[in-house]
């Protein structure tokens, strides 16, 4: 076996070293009765190029050559050779977690880099090391703002994900964390209004996400105000980072949980991917998950370390902040690499290009008899349009242009029939837009 | 000593500041191509509150910057390629070139999770197939594919345990963990709502059945236990304790961070385990990449199944694949879309790689640490005789009287080329030194290694101070890691101060 380094005689050699005639003793301290005394019935051994075969016939049976207006949070945004080549380095790919600095500041000081970076995109004061994914790193923030303030009820936006809100649920189940949900209004936004009647002394936090799930933009300093009125923390959610190119960002939210999958990552049926928890300095201590930290050694050079290590699962066990222990280390390590290459102009236009292309798309869309936009409030690069009949019906018409149309919004919004979310990335030419809008004008013209 | 460092030799590394540091205004490395609509005016279109002029800070740095940046930080990382990596309990294995070839295939890397159901077959056909692969490995009888990592794996379990003790009229109170765990254990049972009872091991490192017997009580959920335990030692009486808990009432809950010394051997659905989680990033080879991302699967025997998290892999009449939603049993689900599929395409290739071979990868591994701990037993104390299986946990013991502990031998490994062992784990062991070689070692690497810790132990005996001080190899010496927690400093400034968020 290729992956084995050593020669059948080797293997006599080492047998004979530990003192033992075959493999079998080795594994005596099992009992027999549990011993397997078959082979296992399982496909392979496979060759390399059996492996590659096998892997391009499964992707054959995807969605090669369909033009995708999916968003959702999951974005398909430019990405750049250069950051695949670098994490493919197997200094990066092929090492552990950083817990021996000495021979880990290649890791240590690229992830102090992602930090810093999250903090500069997010408007906050700290960011951690990453967390699973957008989801899990909001129900970490909604955790963290019930032990912050103690207290046990988190209000949380309609519009926030329904995955994202999923995930809260199954979670908040068992800490005793109550979830009340405040509903939208016709511009897509918060009920303002109904929020500030559902905040309460007993709200850890106020949970909204922007731009949000239909892709509108939220009024977060008077959402901060809100929950600030009554001590309660306000987690903002981001799952479209690209937006915060060109939208001011959440500074006034007291934690912000983010999905990073637009910075380089590839959609990969929904992972992996690279969230984040950023917070303000005086938070920190609550925070979950790895922290990187600057620091010297005995000669005073420049080092960086994992620190505050005694929030963690492995010094404080039940007492952690969270369970979480191996993160998403090399999708933050691309997402750090990817918003360099970008840099400050890079990212500004990587933005305006999708606000752009996203306009054209719903004013192309708009002209079409009988399709409208669903909510007056400002996007980004999604928007929610509602069309004369059932999306799913549209959609099944419109792969037959081998195009993936909006996402139908009825399965997680039961009131939201014949609606559907449309998203436009700078990786959309502008004539599959036209191309999409010719399709479902034609569509819409035939008789249902 | 030092001509007995064989494996590493002094070699030139370049120096490199922090990306920021390097920033002036105009420079980028990636263009992107014409805008091809009618550009737009941010400040119109969102409205003047909603826009943001610039990032503060951001860098500016042209592309042949960016690649010699991070390039040169990856050579101050030691990494499996460049040799072994001895973690105990975090399999540092070979991670396969082709696994990483196939995750990024058009039609792979490139499918949206909420693409239509009948342009997703080949995605869903690799799950089924990594699913039936894991449910032979380990005779259980259905899996989740869904969570994020072994933590996630074992908050999944607990609920599955949860919902299904609530289905029989009682969730119960609490979760027994032996002190030999991994902290993830205790910590997931908090979360997952339970009060941890740590129980002691016994003078072999095993779990004491008796006291077991005597002391499992009515609000017992489940025993969560590792198996091989962290000392490498396989649980001798796991059936018997699995019919305590059952008889109870209670469930059996394996981690499964050492699989691999029983696959293809020993099958935990054969010994009692009712749910167990596996780390893909561990016995599957997926990359750890400096910490993730990894995957923890979870398998369940038959009762469990209907409470597994939403969604699940379903087959439809007409002989394609779907997910299931409607399960009204469900726990719920733990995190957006279907898991980290991409570690789940590389897990699927490993083991496609080896079929039924996976069995003499398990051998080798075990090979492997038994050879170790044969040549080092006589240098370093073993405190626990047990057979040792993947891993062999020796102490400081011996080393202690000169004032040189586990670390300092630890750091001193870093001089002769090699990563460190698991030092200070499991916390049954005090001063533990834990050794996992993993298939993935020749026998001139593992006699390397035996070769630099048998100096090591000769070193602590005749000149402690050069294992004290230990590394003296590397860019940066011990760090000093009391100051960095006392004031952190998690982020980079620019110095001229007064920026503030826009």
């Amino acid at each position: 076996m290729r992956y084995l380094p050593k020669s059948p005689s080797e293997r006599q050699q080492m047998l004979a070293a530990i003192g033992v005639r075959s493999m079998e003793e080795l594994f005596t301290s099992i009992p027999a009765a549990h011993r397997l005394n078959r082979p296992l019935n399982l496909l392979g051994p496979l060759s390399e190029m059996e492996i590659i075969d096998y892997f391009r016939a499964r992707a054959a049976e995807n969605s090669c050559g369909y033009t995708s207006f999916l968003g959702a949070g999951v974005y398909n945004h430019l990405r750049s050779v250069v950051t695949d080549a670098l994490i493919q380095r197997g200094e990066f790919l092929t090492s552990y977690t950083p817990y021996q600095p000495e021979i880990s500041q290649g890791t240590l000081q690229a992830i102090f880099e992602f930090q810093t970076l999250m903090c500069q995109l997010t408007g906050q004061e700290v960011a951690n090391a990453s967390m699973w994914d957008g989801s899990t790193a909001l129900t970490e923030a909604v955790l963290m703002a019930q032990r912050l303030t103690g207290r046990h009820q988190a209000i949380v936006a309609r519009s926030l994900h329904p995955e994202y809100r999923d995930v809260l649920a199954t979670y908040a189940r068992n800490v005793s964390l109550e979830i009340d949900e405040v509903a939208y209004t016709p511009t897509g936004q918060i009920d303002a209004a109904a929020l500030r009647t559902a905040v309460n002394d007993a709200t850890a936090a106020v949970v909204v996400q922007s731009p949000n799930f239909f892709g509108v933009l939220e009024q977060v300093p008077e959402l901060a105000e809100i929950a600030h009125a009554k001590q309660a923390l306000l987690v903002v959610a981001i799952t479209e980072a690209v937006s915060l190119g060109i939208v001011r960002p959440p500074a006034e939210a007291d934690i912000v949980a983010m999905e990073g999958q637009s910075f380089g990552l590839a959609p990969s049926y929904g992972g992996p991917f690279v969230g984040v928890i950023a917070t303000r300095e005086k938070f920190v201590r609550q925070m979950p998950g790895r922290l990187t930290g600057q620091t010297t050694d005995h000669a005073g050079r420049r080092g960086f370390v994992l620190t505050l290590a005694t929030r963690e699962q492995h010094i404080r066990r039940e007492k952690a902040t969270s369970n979480i222990c191996t993160n998403q280390a090399l999708c933050a390590l691309a997402a750090a690499i990817h918003l360099c290459l970008l840099g400050k102009e890079g990212l500004k236009e990587l933005a305006q290009q999708n606000l752009a292309k996203a306009r054209f798309a719903a004013a192309e869309l708009a002209k079409i008899p009988g399709v409208q936009r669903a909510f007056s409030g400002p996007s980004f690069n999604e928007f929610v349009v509602e069309l004369p009949r059932s999306v799913k019906m549209v959609n099944a018409d419109l792969l037959q242009d081998k195009i993936i149309g909006p996402l139908p919004l009825s399965g997680f919004y039961p009131e939201l029939s014949k609606r559907g979310l449309v998203c436009v990335t700078e990786t959309t030419p502008r004539a599959e837009i036209e191309r999409l809008a010719a399709s479902l004008r034609q569509i819409l013209d035939r008789p249902v | 000593m030092t001509d007995r460092i064989k494996k590493a030799s002094r070699h030139t590394s370049q120096s490199e500041g922090l990306i920021f540091e390097k920033s002036a205004p105009g420079k980028r490395g990636i263009e992107l191509p014409r805008l091809d609509v009618p550009a737009v005016d941010a400040r119109q279109a969102l409205s003047a509150a909603h826009v943001r002029e610039t990032v503060n800070g951001f860098p500016e740095v042209s592309e042949i910057e960016v690649i010699r940046h991070f390039t040169r930080l990856s050579t101050w990382n030691y990494a499996i390629d460049l040799g072994m990596y001895p973690l105990g309990s975090c399999t540092m294995k070979y991670n396969p070139r082709v696994n990483e070839f196939v995750a990024r295939l058009d039609g792979i890397a490139t499918e949206h999770p909420f693409q239509p159901i009948q342009l997703s077959q080949g995605c869903l056909k690799i799950m089924q197939a990594l699913q039936n692969c894991l449910l032979e490995i380990t005779g259980m009888d259905a899996v989740t594919l869904e969570p994020s990592s072994g933590a996630q794996g074992e908050l999944t379990g607990l609920l599955l345990i949860r919902a299904y003790l609530e289905s029989q009229g009682n969730p119960r109170q609490k979760v027994l963990i032996p002190d030999s765990a991994h902290g993830t254990n205790p910590a997931t049972a908090v979360i997952a709502g339970y009060q941890v009872e740590n129980i002691r091991s016994d003078a072999r490192g095993q779990i004491d059945v008796e006291r077991l017997r005597q002391t499992i009580t009515e609000d017992v959920a489940a025993l969560m236990v590792t198996n091989p335990s962290t000392l490498g030692v396989f649980e001798q009486h796991i059936a018997e304790i699995a019919e305590i808990l059952h008889a109870n009432g209670s469930l059996l809950y394996m981690d499964g961070a050492n699989m691999n010394a029983l696959a293809g051997i020993a099958r935990p659905g054969d010994f009692g385990v009712d749910v167990m989680h596996i780390n893909l990033h561990k016995t599957f080879s997926t990359p750890h990449g400096g910490g993730g991302p990894g995957a923890g699967p979870v398998m369940v025997k038959k009762i469990l199944e209907p409470f597994l998290p939403v969604p699940v892999l379903a087959g439809k009449s007409d002989g394609t694949l779907t997910l299931d939603f409607s399960r009204p049993k469900s726990v719920g689900r733990m995190r957006a879309f279907c898991g980290n599929f991409g570690v789940l395409v590389r897990a699927l290739a490993y083991a496609l790689a080896y079929g039924p071979g996976i069995r003499q990868a398990t051998e080798d591994a075990v090979l492997n640490a038994n050879y170790i701990r044969k040549h080092l037993e006589d240098v370093y104390e073993l405190p626990y005789k047990s057979p040792s299986m993947h891993e062999v946990v020796f102490s400081d013991a011996r080393q202690k009287k000169y004032g040189v502990n586990t670390i300092d031998i630890a750091k001193r490994l870093i001089d002769y080329g090699f990563h460190p062992y698991t030092t200070a784990f499991p916390l049954i062991v005090p001063g533990a030194m834990m050794i996992e070689p993993t298939e993935s070692e020749p026998k001139e690497e593992c006699d390397l290694f035996i070769d630099a810790m048998r100096a090591i132990a000769e070193e602590a005996a005749t000149n402690p101070e050069v294992v004290k001080t230990a590394p003296h190899s590397t860019r940066v010496g011990r760090l000093d890691e009391v100051s960095a927690a006392r004031k952190p400093i998690l982020r980079w400034q620019p110095k001229a101060s007064g920026e503030a968020a826009d």
